[in-house]
């Protein structure tokens, strides 16, 4: 567990979208702080997860980790071969050369496919955009890479409406790897699925990983799916991390009272683990945050320095980190 | 046939079909159920299995291109007439009080339920003043609208009133819509994946809140989900659906720990996040084929792992059996599967 390769290291990472008042003049009346102040390291061929319930700002995190926006504050230092460098503070023509080792999979299989492109073409126009192959040496990296999520090579020339969503998110994910990238995110990406067509995405991820050697962030809001797959898990509450370790030991201990909340309110499929959810009410606004901590209003366990301090995401045990005021 | 159990309704062979390009897709072929009063029934199964189309039939909301092929739903109030809703007339009177007075319907979005134009309060309103049984004033209709979304968990609820579905979060309109489902105090409540869209701390409210009320009012819950972990808390029946028939039913302790329908075991199987880390899942294989294309005999044989060559692959549909009490399978080796084991 020691010597791990740090890929991608993220610090203080910022994302604020302005929030415009109403009138003639518009003014920017204050901000929607999606992404505010998160901090991880990702170790090379692990599975990190970004968990939290919808508009905690998990999508903006990983899109703004991938320079799709543009960061308000903060670094993501990113590591290829010898080369380190900055993303969040590189200039978008030089970010060109990176694109290609950081890759996407999305949430929605029916919306992210060009419906007026050929499978063939989705999968390779990476290849294409590049400059990195073209004939029938594109045609047979498109080929290899459809048998091997598992979509036969008759497929090439259909069109993506005349696929389920379990084949569609196989076309995305054949796509994100024709360039050999060292890194995906993965958004949600089987969500959308059937259990049985999202065991089968599952099982394809994970066996590729080692086959591919690579990194995955993977955000979900799904609890089981974040458990099943990640060595690591982040647990975010309105914009920040409030709880990081490793994924057993965030399930068998959960030390902040939102992931506690949150791991209580899972429905199992289990007659013998009844669900005693906890938590009350609804998230909070990002665009009118407390003073304090961000769960505090939620929060059974409060007190007076919950109002007034923000905790920091804090060291409590080897790979545990927890942001809370309470001492246990 | 002969149980002693208190049903509120029952379906009978139940069949709707549509029709696409010529063809017919037997979305719903040949289901019969019975809900049990003031129980809850799951029917689960995945995309396209036929689950809304049932819960649709049994209120006739079925349209063109679809159709009610044959089956019967009888509807029996707890005082009162059996109502046999399947020979009911479109335009009958009593069909209208069966839609939102005797049974109660809550979507997986709660925008379908509500009309964005008029406010929460007025919706509610609405619904007590068109299936009251004796005449109430508006305004004892919006104090009971208020007393409900109380009861609904809706904070403020005198306030809530004026507001307008948009104005309020995703978890609060479905408050407000199982309030306006409840407030008829319906016999049966059919809910089509009333959580699906929500979070899993606003889904643990409302699941909480659907058993708070079905225990005050007794209502009957046939509850539409895909969602395992959803049943085992809430069901106290299930029927797994597949291509339009229901291929196991029995009660959900039995479904959970001793599933014998091949389907409902890889279902099972594909579940994530039970004390597997990094390990591979066992789920289905293939995918559900083309409603257009059934498969010939037992319409699940192809993605089975105990399909046999000669025996699942002809012939007619397996007939659901009860195998032991209560628990029924619609499976040609089902016996051998009990004896060996999954
Ligand atoms: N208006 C329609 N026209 C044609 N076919 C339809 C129509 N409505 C439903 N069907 C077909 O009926 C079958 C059952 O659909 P149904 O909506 O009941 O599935 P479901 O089990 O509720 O799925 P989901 O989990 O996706 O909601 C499907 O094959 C579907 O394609
Ligand atoms: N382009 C944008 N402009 C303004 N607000 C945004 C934008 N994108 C996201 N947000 C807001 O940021 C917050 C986090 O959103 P998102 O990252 O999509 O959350 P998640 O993926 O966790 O559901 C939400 O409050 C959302 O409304
Ligand atoms: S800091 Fe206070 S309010 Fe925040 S989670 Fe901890 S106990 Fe709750
Ligand atoms: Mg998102
Ligand atoms: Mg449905």
């Amino acid at each position: 567990m020691e010597n791990k390769n740090t890929i991608l290291s993220v610090k203080d990472l910022c994302k604020y979208f302005p929030v415009y008042g109403k009138g003639f003049f518009t003014r920017i009346t204050g901000y929607i702080k999606a992404v505010d102040n998160i901090s991880f390291d990702l170790f090379e061929g692990e599975t990190f997860g970004l968990v939290g319930e919808s508009g905690c700002g998990k999508t903006t995190a990983a899109r703004t980790i991938l320079r799709a926006l543009s960061p308000t504050a903060g670094r993501v230092i990113f590591k290829t071969g010898d080369t380190v460098v900055d993303l969040a503070s590189m200039p978008e023509n030089l970010l060109k050369s990176f694109r290609p080792k950081m890759q996407m999979i999305f949430q929605d299989p029916f919306s992210s496919l060009n419906p007026r492109m050929t499978v063939g073409n989705i999968v390779g126009e990476p290849l294409v955009i590049h400059k990195m192959a073209k004939g029938r040496q594109l045609t047979d990296r498109v080929k290899q890479l459809l048998a091997r999520v598992g979509l036969s090579s008759e497929y090439i020339n259909r069109y993506p409406h005349a696929f389920s969503g379990g084949q569609r998110q196989r076309i995305g994910i054949a796509r994100a790897l024709i360039m050999y990238p060292s890194l995906i995110i993965a958004d949600e990406a089987v969500s959308a699925l059937d259990v049985s067509v999202q065991a089968q995405i599952l099982n394809l991820l994970m066996d590729i990983q080692d086959e591919f050697n690579l990194t995955y962030i993977f955000v979900s809001h799904n609890l089981g799916v974040i458990r099943c797959i990640c060595d690591r898990v982040a647990v975010m509450y309105a914009g920040r991390i409030v709880e990081m370790a490793a994924t057993e030991e965030l399930f068998r201990n959960p030390l902040h009272p939102y992931t506690k909340a949150l791991l209580s309110a899972i429905p199992y499929p289990d007659l013998d683990i009844k669900l005693n959810a906890v938590l009350t009410g609804e998230t909070i606004d990002l665009a009118e945050l407390p003073h304090g901590c961000n769960f505090e209003s939620r929060c059974p366990y409060r007190t007076t320095d919950c109002l007034c301090c923000v905790p920091e995401l804090k060291k409590v045990d080897d790979n545990h980190f927890v942001a809370c005021l309470l001492k246990n | 046939m002969i149980d002693n159990k208190d049903y509120v309704l029952t379906i009978d062979g139940l069949k709707t079909y549509f029709e696409v390009d010529h063809s017919v897709v037997k979305a719903v072929d040949d289901v019969s159920l019975k809900i049990e009063r003031g129980k809850t029934l799951a029917i689960v199964g995945e995309s396209g299995c036929g689950k809304s189309v049932t819960a649709y039939s049994i209120l006739k909301l079925i349209q063109k291109p679809g159709k009610i092929i044959g089956g019967k739903i009888v509807l029996y109030p707890s005082n009162g007439k059996a109502i046999n809703i399947s020979e009911l007339n479109e335009r009958s009177e009593l069909l209208y009080h069966v839609r939102g007075g005797y049974i109660s319907m809550i979507f997986q979005e709660p925008m379908t339920a509500l009309s964005p134009v008029h406010t929460i309060g007025n919706q509610i309103c609405e619904a007590v003043l068109l299936h009251s049984k004796t005449k109430i004033s508006r305004k004892c209709a919006e104090e009971m609208a208020v007393e409900m979304l109380n009861k609904a968990g809706m904070p403020n609820s005198q306030a809530r009133i004026r507001q307008y579905p948009h104005e309020i979060s995703g978890g609060m309109r479905q408050r407000a819509v199982i309030a306006m489902a409840m407030i008829t105090n319906p016999e049966l409540l059919i809910a089509d994946e009333p959580t699906t869209a929500l979070d899993v701390t606003i889904q643990a409210q409302i699941i909480e809140l659907m058993k708070k009320l079905q225990n005050e009012y007794r209502t009957a819950i046939m509850l539409i989900t895909h969602d395992f972990g959803v049943v085992a808390q809430t069901a106290d029946e299930v029927a797994v659906m597949y291509l339009g028939n229901i291929v196991e039913q029995a009660s959900v302790r039995e479904i959970i720990k001793n599933p014998m329908h091949p389907y409902t075991i890889a279902l099972l199987g594909s579940l994530p996040g039970i004390g597997r880390i990094g390990k591979r899942l066992a789920p289905v294989r293939g995918s559900v084929p083309d409603p257009l294309r059934r498969p010939q005999g037992c319409t699940f044989h192809p993605r089975c792992e105990y399909a046999e060559k000669g025996l699942c692959d002809v012939g007619l549909i397996p007939g659901l059996e009860e195998v032991i009490n209560g628990h029924k399978v619609a499976c040609r080796r089902v016996k051998e599967i009990r004896k060996n084991g999954k």
